[in-house]
């Protein structure tokens, strides 16, 4: 049977220098699993296998099994996301006032396949998450930490073209 | 600073008291008076997206530029009215403003707090009278409130210890150090009537009796923070609002039952519900109310945090307990209950966070005081959120045995829009809907389960007349089949297939039969399935078919109208629907009438919303 190759050079040994600092400093590492994958999206932004090995490595855990909770649980992911996430609030409050519609305008409007995620070019990731609790702004739109409120299909365009136009601007400023 | 003494916290209490002066809902000065004034605004969740923490910098700024040095400006939690946020109050003349903007700012400093007068155009409308409210207790949304667990949110800076003990807070762990035995803890709180208020509703001091009787050298008191129901944010604004509260009710828990360590499972999505949390841990140990010889007693207890990642069967306390233990969230058979084996093989208890938010209350007030509020089989209070297509969208929390018709017309103002009300749903993916017809039901764990539905967890959503009854089925079964972890065959496999179900009915591809089906497959699932989840999942579709055969029967028989039309009198032919049709099912040539294909429409609205002069005719 082939053994799956892990390119282990891709994870940045900066950011799992701080890390080993975190798992280390809990007594119960294993049992403490959940945060240390809690920290360590936090530190990569996701979960790719090889930092997955990585950690499984380092507190003497099957891989398999640290695969098993990753999978398990919604809030950790496998994949990279693109620049700015947006996030769909499917609550029922939300849904109930037309999130479907919403979620399905961002759909169209970047383009996304069925079971597609990130848009092509890299730069929007689309969720649906789990209420977030603003019942009273349904239906609710998150992208990255800001918060759009009472959210229309006829605004998602504009919401992304605004967005767009940010990523161009900071483009042009790193190019200076 | 450490308390090492009963007397040195009641000598704190005594000496913070004045901290709230001015806080009194009964102390309605004028506004025209001058002098020291709090400015309370609302900092949750809801307020907090609608930008409350930059108001909140900016009138701090705009105060100490304006030399108001007597002014503070306080930072709460939930006020509970979350349509109308972000919330203004001020202190001490009551003035309650709403809907707030960087804007206004100015005009409350100048108008307000230098001039006297209060700013009329911020006030709250009575939707009915179309009058101006200055004070919160005269909106009908407040008027049928009461607030137990809630008492400290929208009242207090909950980052700050010394307002939560300024307001009674801790003085309720002093007296059970000072004066009760675990036992005596245990039948106050069974004296009570207090019963859970994650949704089961078990009595809360049974509970505890059974974990105390488990003899073990350790033992675990767990709060459930993961709350998943979508559209229920009760704890989180409880947590966000009264971190102190909800801690001291685990340390007189952990009394109780004989456990040192406390532990919170809460969402990851929770952000700012675990910075509150961790600030007050870490205010309580600076104190010595969290660590070793609590108040110099030989009481030990302490508490750390865990989080939750996005798993909606984790708020079952079997999964709960194997997350925490850092495994995959599956649920396991009872017995053995956690009160045996818990967390780690150790006896533990597992109670909900509003269930402990009215701990200390019972402590202090005795349960006599709780006693009399509340039905018979359900005392006490219960917090809802009560949200979709109401007016008044928020957190409320009223006696038990309130009607919904009560919540959802006098409270919540009635259905948004005048729109016809159609349902509520209660309990989430684990409920039912009642209708029109039960609305006069006084709410408690009984009746709501008599009629098809059940209390849970709080959550409650109102549909009005637009809402489509299979597509919310649809929508719950889709949640569920989602969370559900696998274990059991019925709970996998047979929500996915309700769920296909439903959608090849919605397709309009079914037909009697598949009613017939579906309706036997929910029953056996409901018997079958491993825990709660799974044996919950059918309810909102069996209870949607209970009270809305009609629109079941409609899909199957295929006479369901989804698609969108043109009325031919009122296009023009300006093509915009056609270019902005995300599937080009709209034909028709400039200047001239066009035509949707509805075999092709997805129903989306774009043609409707794109058209200038609604041509468009929704289905």
């Amino acid at each position: 049977m082939q053994k799956t190759k892990f390119n282990m050079e891709i994870l940045d040994s900066c950011k799992l220098r701080e890390l080993d600092a975190f798992i280390e400093a809990e007594d119960n590492p294993q049992g403490r699993i959940i945060n240390i994958l809690h920290e360590a999206q936090k530190l990569f932004s996701y979960l790719p296998q090889e930092l997955q090995l990585y950690i499984a490595r380092k507190i003497n855990m099957p891989a398999a099994k640290i695969n098993g909770i990753v999978s398990f649980y919604s809030f950790f992911s496998q994949e990279p996301s693109g620049k700015y996430t947006i996030s769909v609030c499917m609550g029922t409050a939300c849904f109930v006032k037309g999130a479907d519609a919403v979620l399905q305008a961002f759909r169209r409007e970047l383009q996304l396949e069925e079971d597609q995620k990130t848009s092509a070019d890299g730069l929007f990731s689309l969720r649906d998450v789990r209420c977030i609790g603003a019942c009273g702004l349904a239906p609710v739109v998150t992208i990255n930490d800001r918060i759009f409120g009472h959210v229309k299909e006829a605004d998602v365009k504009g919401i992304i073209e605004e967005y767009r136009e940010l990523a161009k601007q900071e483009v042009a400023e790193v190019a200076q | 600073m450490k308390l090492n003494s009963f007397d040195a916290l009641y000598e704190l209490h005594e000496n913070l008291i004045s901290l709230l002066d001015l806080r009194s809902d009964e102390l309605q000065a004028d506004e025209a008076k001058s002098g020291p004034r709090d400015i309370l605004v609302c900092g949750g969740t809801g307020c907090h997206s609608a930008q409350s923490a930059e108001i909140i910098t900016a009138l701090r700024e705009k105060i100490a530029n304006a030399g108001l040095e007597d002014i503070k400006v306080i930072q709460t939690g939930c006020f509970g009215f979350c349509a109308q946020g972000p919330i203004v109050k001020v202190q001490p003349e009551n003035i309650f403003y709403v809907q707030v903007k960087m804007e206004d700012l100015d005009e409350i400093i100048n108008s307000h707090l230098i001039g006297g007068k209060a700013v009329e155009r911020l006030l709250y409308t009575d939707p009915r009278t179309k009058e101006k409210q200055k004070h919160y207790l005269d909106m009908d949304f407040y008027k049928k409130q009461k607030r137990v667990a809630l008492h400290n949110c929208g009242l207090i800076d909950p980052e700050c210890i010394d307002e939560a003990i300024a307001n009674g807070g801790y003085l309720a762990i002093a007296k059970v150090l000072s004066s009760m035995t675990q036992d005596d803890v245990i039948y106050e709180i069974t004296a009570s009537g207090l019963r859970g208020r994650g949704g089961a509703g078990f009595p809360t001091g049974r509970k505890w009796g059974f974990t105390k009787a488990s003899v073990s050298d350790e033992k675990y008191f767990i709060c459930n923070a993961d709350e998943g129901d979508p559209g229920a944010f009760m704890d989180r604004s409880l947590l966000e609002g009264d971190p102190h509260g909800i801690l001291e009710g685990m340390m007189i828990g952990g009394y109780a039952i004989g456990a040192d360590t406390g532990i919170i499972y809460i969402r990851a999505e929770y952000p700012l519900a675990v910075y509150r949390l961790e600030t007050a841990i870490a205010q309580a140990r600076e104190y010595g109310l969290l660590g070793k010889n609590i108040l110099g007693t030989d009481f030990n207890f302490d508490v750390q945090i865990s989080l939750g990642a996005g798993a909606f069967v984790c708020g079952e306390e079997t999964a709960l307990i194997r997350s925490l233990e850092g495994n995959r969230g599956e649920p396991t058979r009872k017995p053995p209950f956690p009160a045996e084996s818990g967390y780690r093989g150790k006896p533990s208890n597992v109670n909900n966070v509003e269930t402990l938010a009215n701990v200390a209350s019972i402590i202090l007030k005795g349960a006599d005081w709780y006693k009399t509020i509340g039905t018979k089989g359900s005392k006490g209070t219960k917090v809802f959120a009560l949200a979709g297509k109401v007016n008044n969208i928020g957190l409320v929390e009223v006696p038990m045995g309130t009607t919904l018709r009560e919540i959802i017309f006098e409270i919540g103002g009635g259905i948004e829009g005048d729109k016809k009300f159609k349902a509520v749903q209660t309990g989430g993916p684990s409920g039912g809907v009642i209708t029109e017809a039960d609305l006069d039901t006084p709410i408690d764990f009984e009746s709501l389960t008599s009629i098809g539905s059940m209390m849970g967890s709080g959550g409650m959503i109102v549909m009005d007349e637009d809402n489509d009854m299979v597509e919310i089925a649809k929508f719950y079964l889709e949640f569920t089949m989602d969370e559900s972890c696998g274990k059991c065959t019925p709970c996998r496999i047979g929500t996915k297939r309700i769920y296909e179900m439903l959608e090849t009915l919605i397709e309009q591809k079914g037909d009697l039969e598949t009613l017939e089906k579906l309706d036997a497959l929910c029953r056996t699932i409901r018997e079958t399935a491993l825990c709660a989840l799974g044996q919950t999942a059918p309810n909102p579709v069996l209870s949607t078919m209970k009270y809305f055969p009609e629109e079941y029967e409609r899909y199957a028989k295929g006479e369901v109208n989804k698609a969108y039309s043109i009325d031919p009198e009122k296009c023009i032919g300006c093509t915009k629907c056609a270019r902005s049709c995300p599937v080009s099912c709209i034909s028709g040539k400039v200047k001239e009438v066009h035509v949707i294909d509805v075999s092709k429409c997805i129903a989306c609205g774009a043609c409707f919303t794109a058209c200038p002069f609604q041509a468009i005719v929704k289905p």
